[in-house]
């Protein structure tokens, strides 16, 4: 099969807000450069991102970046790289300030600043009270940031490949990344797209749920790619399950209906928040509040004939704030519970929502592996950013309206330390190896000639109720070692996945299968580290690792201070130290505590 | 609840196949859990996996999955399945050119929303903060940002269908008047330059199908009267 090629000084794979705030550096810097996406721009999941965007702006309450440290390094269980943190913590009001400038349509308050509502796990003080942090349009922020953003690469003029989708990394013999290979969905050609950086913003991989906030693109394509390729996955272990999904459909409902004043209840209508974390109620950290709903359902204190949901009560506000602030809330609630949020509560469960590891990187996007003895070594030309991305800044539990940031923060970083890097000479274009595109033109070619294999949806439903049973809200011992085994079968079904349609124009069913490849490395670095992490931290909270006097809340600081580092080769595990040490001596150490809220 | 069947007329075409269209009798049984459109072609996909079609956030949020539902362009993941009348006839938006099945090029569709300039214009130098706006100032972005390009509504008019090339259409004329609206920007003059065209503006007759199909309950036809106002009064 004849390849064609094209050479770029930086290819972006992704168009979501991390893609594009990374591709508005490249391109206003001169670069020449390609931003691969399987959807148009503003089809990228960023769109549905509703609540807000973090910065310590301070318009409506006092604030700083030294709370907004504490709240991130807390909320991440010590877990975060207080290095990566305290950068992205600072920058917050820069990148925010810049999308207001690109136009962004924030809502305001009464003085004219950018309006900002409280958040979970958000606080004033070190703990003591909400604070209003996150800067928020209506409940569209996504839309309206991801539009911006959008915009300003279209003034900037940007070169798009729009509904290509990227298939496999290329690396040559020295570990070196120099491109990635792609196929055009509308003419079903594979080109390689070589070039001297290559940034991948490919979002996250919820999909590997049955239950799932995510869009169905969603599948990890970055994060698989990279695995096969012989990066490691950093901390997949640790997933959110966000505490409101619209039971039985799973779309989200933000956690700032909470933020504005919403409650939980059960089915005695009891506020129950009140009794798990008695200062932030509602508004604690997101595992937080799942688990206690959970708790709640499992001890039979749970909504509905079935007693599986609890609700989310917003009765009490005026219909005025919920038309102004949460209209998009409404509107989901109408369409996919069937309620209308103003007059009857909604109910909600506990849904996978966001993947706080991926492929590990540093402070500015660079992408990092251990090589001989040192932990984090740049791989030459290979930069990721966003939800894609491990900096490490979220650790063992993101806070909400911290992603947003990350997008930012990170998306502009990795497309600055690109930028630099190409001024000084440092980037250069190396030679593609010969078999750059047989990896790609394999996997093609097998879902073109596979017989009496399996099919993609059976594979695809196997795992996501694998994972949802196996790798969930609370953890087992005896189920995490049984899903280990498990998903290696799941694994080997998805090697004779076969299609039936075998057109080479826009073949949805082949883009579902190679999606799947990427999906099942996700899910293998997810139970696979699970299992072996025998604490409890953040999001991983399993039976076997109780609160205890020696390991609060079950974590053992003494073990388990540390990342994951997963290899698909051989599912091999390494680890790597949390730097506890802030970047700048303006602040200290976050020291090690119990979280409570 | 039972199982239900639900009888679908579609629109296929493969060009690497097919002659030419033809529309597809298909049936396919639901589960419980399919309450939307989409939901019924994602079941309908796993019967046969050659239906094309595009689809994302299945929230009406990301504006892929718009196609002609019995007649009416809309989102397939907002439109309940219950309830449509069956067969439930499913075309590929019209007016655009068919790549496949039940997708679209919407090349020119984003041409025009890209030939208005969809970004803000503001040549001072950026201040330290924010530019501040009121909320009142604000209030009248509502209605207008919210568009998720979706293009239900250009490809539902009739004078887009005639001149896809040279009139800016629904979609495209409620961006320019979103930026027109914003008092953050200072190009209103370029922008109304950019418009005063027998074509670009001038040619929606005031239909209302724009209106009538917005999924995000958008009124494009309301923000044209107002780019209309704005050129007589800078005029007189
Ligand atoms: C419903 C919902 C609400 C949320 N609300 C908030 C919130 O209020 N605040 C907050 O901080 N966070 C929120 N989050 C989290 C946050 O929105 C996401 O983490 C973030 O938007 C991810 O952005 P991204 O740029 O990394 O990826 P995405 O926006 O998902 O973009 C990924 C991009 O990669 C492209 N891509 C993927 N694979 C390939 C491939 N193989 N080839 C080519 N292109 C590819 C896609 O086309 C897309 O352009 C929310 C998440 C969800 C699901
Ligand atoms: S009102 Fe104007 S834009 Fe809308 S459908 Fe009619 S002619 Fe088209
Ligand atoms: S105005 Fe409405 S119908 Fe038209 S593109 Fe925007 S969201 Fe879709
Ligand atoms: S799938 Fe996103 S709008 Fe319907």
């Amino acid at each position: 099969m004849n390849v064609a090629k094209r050479t770029f000084d930086a290819v972006i794979v992704g168009a979501g807000g991390a893609g594009l705030r990374a591709a508005l550096q490249l391109s206003e810097a001169g670069l020449k450069t390609a931003v691969l996406t399987k959807v148009f721009p503003t089809r990228s999941h960023t769109v549905a991102a509703q609540g807000g965007v973090a910065a310590s702006l301070g318009n409506s309450t006092e604030d700083n970046w030294h709370w907004h440290m504490y709240d991130t390094v807390k909320g991440s269980d010590w877990l975060g790289d207080q290095d990566a943190i305290e950068f992205m913590v600072r920058k917050a009001n820069e990148v925010v300030v810049e999308l207001e400038h690109y136009g962004m349509p924030f809502d305001r308050t009464d003085n004219g600043k950018i309006y900002q509502r409280p958040f979970g796990g958000h606080s004033m003080n070190y703990g003591q009270a909400p604070v209003m942090r996150s800067c928020a349009a209506a409940d569209r922020t996504g839309h309206a940031m991801l539009h911006a953003l959008y915009q300003r690469n279209v003034r900037a003029n940007t070169q798009f490949f729009v509904e290509w989708m990227a298939l496999d990394l290329i690396r040559n013999s020295e570990g070196d990344v120099v491109g990635v290979t792609a196929i055009e969905m509308e003419t079903g050609e594979v080109s390689i797209f070589h070039a001297k950086a290559t940034i991948f913003a490919t979002g996250g991989a919820g999909r590997i749920y049955y239950s799932s906030t995510n869009a169905f693109i969603n599948t990890g394509d970055g994060v698989g790619m990279a695995a096969r390729a012989g990066i490691p996955l950093e901390d997949m272990e640790f997933w959110q399950f966000h505490p409101t999904g619209v039971a039985g459909a799973g779309v989200l409902i933000t956690e700032g209906v909470r933020g504005e004043g919403g409650i939980l209840r059960n089915a005695s209508g009891e506020r129950f928040m009140e009794r798990y974390a008695p200062n932030l109620k509602d508004l604690a950290s997101r595992d937080v509040v799942s688990r206690s709903m959970v708790t709640e359902i499992n001890e039979g204190r749970g909504c509905g004939p079935d007693k599986d949901h609890v609700l989310l009560d917003i009765t009490h506000l005026s219909p005025e704030t919920i038309l102004k602030r949460l209209p998009g809330i409404r509107e989901i609630s109408i369409q996919f519970a069937g309620v209308d949020p103003i007059k009857a509560p909604i109910p909600v469960v506990p849904t996978c929502h966001y993947q706080m590891g991926g492929i590990p990187t540093n402070y500015k996007g660079q992408v990092v592996v251990p090589k001989d003895g040192n932990p984090n070594v740049p791989v030459s030309g290979f930069y990721a950013a966003g939800e894609c991305a491990c900096a490490s800044v979220h650790g063992a539990n993101r806070l909400g309206t911290n992603s947003l940031l990350d997008l930012l923060v990170f998306g502009k970083s990795a497309g600055e330390t690109v930028v630099e890097d190409f001024k000084s000479g440092n980037l250069t274009l190396k030679p593609l190896p010969a078999d750059a595109a047989d990896v790609s033109l394999a996997r093609i070619n097998r879902l073109e000639t596979q017989k009496g294999g399996t099919e993609v949806h059976d594979v695809r439903l196997d795992m996501q109720r694998t994972m949802q049973k196996h790798a969930g809200v609370f953890r087992f011992n005896d189920l995490l070692v049984e899903g280990v085994e498990k998903i290696k079968e799941v694994a080997e079904q998805a090697k004779t996945t076969q299609i039936g349609d075998k057109s080479k124009v826009w073949n949805t069913a082949r883009t579902e299968a190679l999606e799947l490849d990427n999906l099942i490395e996700v899910a293998k670095a997810t139970m696979i580290s699970a299992e072996a992490r025998k604490e409890s931290r953040g999001a991983h909270v399993r039976d076997d690792a109780p609160d205890t006097a020696e390991n609060p809340n079950g974590r053992d600081d003494k073990n388990w201070l540390k990342h994951t580092l997963w290899y698909s080769e051989g599912n091999r595990l390494d680890y790597k130290p949390v730097n506890l040490k802030p970047l700048s001596d303006d602040v200290d150490p976050i020291a090690l505590a119990k979280r409570t809220y | 609840m039972s199982k239900r069947t639900v009888q679908f007329k579609i629109y296929r075409y493969d060009p690497d196949k097919d002659e030419k269209p033809y529309m597809q009798d298909i049936s396919v049984e639901l589960e419980a859990s399919d309450k939307k459109l989409l939901d019924a072609l994602v079941r309908l996909k796993t019967k046969d996996d050659s239906l094309s079609f595009r689809r994302s956030c299945r929230e009406g949020v990301c504006g892929s999955d718009a196609m002609n539902i019995n007649g009416k362009n809309g989102l397939a993941c907002l439109t309940d399945i219950d309830g449509l009348p069956q067969p439930v006839v499913l075309r590929p938006l019209p007016g655009l050119p068919v790549i496949r099945d039940l997708i679209v090029d919407m090349t020119q569709f984003f041409k025009q929303y890209h030939s208005i300039k969809p970004y803000l214009v503001n040549n001072d130098p950026a201040p330290e903060r924010e530019r501040l706006q009121s909320p009142d100032d604000r209030e009248e972005l509502n209605g207008l940002y919210e568009c998720i390009l979706c293009a239900c509504c250009s490809t539902s008019c009739p004078s887009f269908w005639w001149n896809p090339d040279k009139f800016v259409g629904p979609a495209g004329l409620l961006a320019a008047y979103r930026f027109i609206a914003d008092t953050r920007d200072q190009a209103t003059n370029e922008r109304l330059d950019n418009l005063e065209d027998p074509y670009r503006l001038f040619r929606c007759h005031t239909i209302m199908n724009c209106v009538d199909v917005c999924p995000k309950g958008l009124n494009p036809t309301r923000a044209i009267g107002k780019i209309k106002e704005q050129m007589v009064r800078r005029a007189v």
